[in-house]
């Protein structure tokens, strides 16, 4: 498994070589294991790994008791990750992940919550023509057009493409590069660009594992 | 919303390993001379590009700047990063009296 929390902190550029790359930034971990998941217990093998300070004050005496039962100081992030029954046994609550989990070079997959859009019209949302800008267009220029035939079907079809709310989605973006690992500051540069806002949680997961 | 202190802080700080201490003083108006590092193959041979600067454009790591020169009667503009490890020194041959940030007038004159 090779996998961490990050908080994504914004763009920037490095030269690689000569070349100039685009980088996010992210600080990475560090994570610890708060709980396994098994095959007799919960019916599947997992690693949930926490991530992020919180104050205790802030959490419920449940949240608290939960934390306390692992053995682990509380985490604000928690995620799950699926590990294959034969490596569950290298981990332990309590383990810390660190970005070193990740070399220089190496590509990986980012998931993350994507900007909210709010209510998008058609063409926004999906990449829809729209009508002509002039020649006699009248209030016909965003408009997604016909949405079905008439008398027959009668209804419009289920799964029509039409306005509606738009991103926070989660979006997984793959085959990305890891341009720099800075261990002492727990930061991950990773090229290109990755889904949500400046300040959101996403989830690095190394491809192929 | 990027405007998280410790975020851009720590952004900062990766820049900070790509970027020049030593970058010769100059602004739009002057003549300069840019060595570049041209590669061919495995070779390495330092070009130059010899023009007014017209502008200088962004800050930090992301600080660019464009090279006008006029050869045999085409005007020929390039645009360098300024912290590009291609760019081996920057000499100024003259300096310019402007009044602008910004020469893109002079094109105009050149037709």
């Amino acid at each position: 498994m090779k996998a961490i929390l990050g908080k994504k902190l914004g763009m920037t550029q490095v030269f690689e070589g000569d070349e100039v790359v685009p980088v996010t930034v992210l600080k990475a971990g560090p994570c610890v294991v708060v709980r396994k998941k098994e095959e007799e217990k919960d019916g599947y093998t997992a690693v949930q790994i926490g991530f992020g300070e919180v104050k205790e004050r802030k959490l419920t005496k449940p949240q608290l008791g939960y934390f306390k039962k692992y053995g682990v100081d509380p985490k604000r992030y928690l995620c799950e990750i699926r590990v294959g029954r034969e490596d569950l046994s290298s981990y332990n609550s309590g383990d810390e992940i660190r970005v070193n989990v990740f070399k220089k070079g190496e590509l990986v997959r980012v998931s993350g919550v994507s900007k909210g859009k709010g209510f998008a019209g058609v063409m926004k949302r999906y990449g829809f023509g729209g009508g002509p800008a002039s020649h006699g267009a009248g209030q016909w220029h965003r408009r997604p057009g016909s949405i079905g035939a008439s008398s027959d079907p009668s209804r419009v079809f289920k799964g029509k493409k039409m306005p509606g709310r738009m991103g926070k989605d989660k979006v997984t973006v793959r085959n990305l590069k890891v341009v720099d690992v800075v261990e002492e500051d727990d930061l991950l540069l990773i090229k290109g660009a990755i889904p949500g806002k400046n300040g959101s949680i996403v989830l690095v997961k190394g491809e192929g594992s | 919303m990027s405007g998280d202190k410790p975020m851009r802080n720590e952004i900062k700080k990766v820049e900070e390993k790509f970027l020049k201490k030593d970058i010769t003083d100059f602004s739009p108006g002057d003549t300069v001379a840019v060595h570049l590092i041209v590669k061919e193959g495995d070779r390495e041979r330092i070009q130059v590009f010899q023009g007014v600067v017209i502008k200088r454009k962004g800050g930090g790591i992301r600080e660019t700047f464009t090279v006008r020169k006029v050869s045999f009667g085409i005007g020929v503009e390039r645009t360098f990063p300024l912290h590009s490890p291609l760019i081996k020194k920057i000499e100024v041959i003259k300096r310019g009296k402007v009044r602008r940030a910004n020469l893109s007038y002079i094109r105009k004159g050149n037709r």
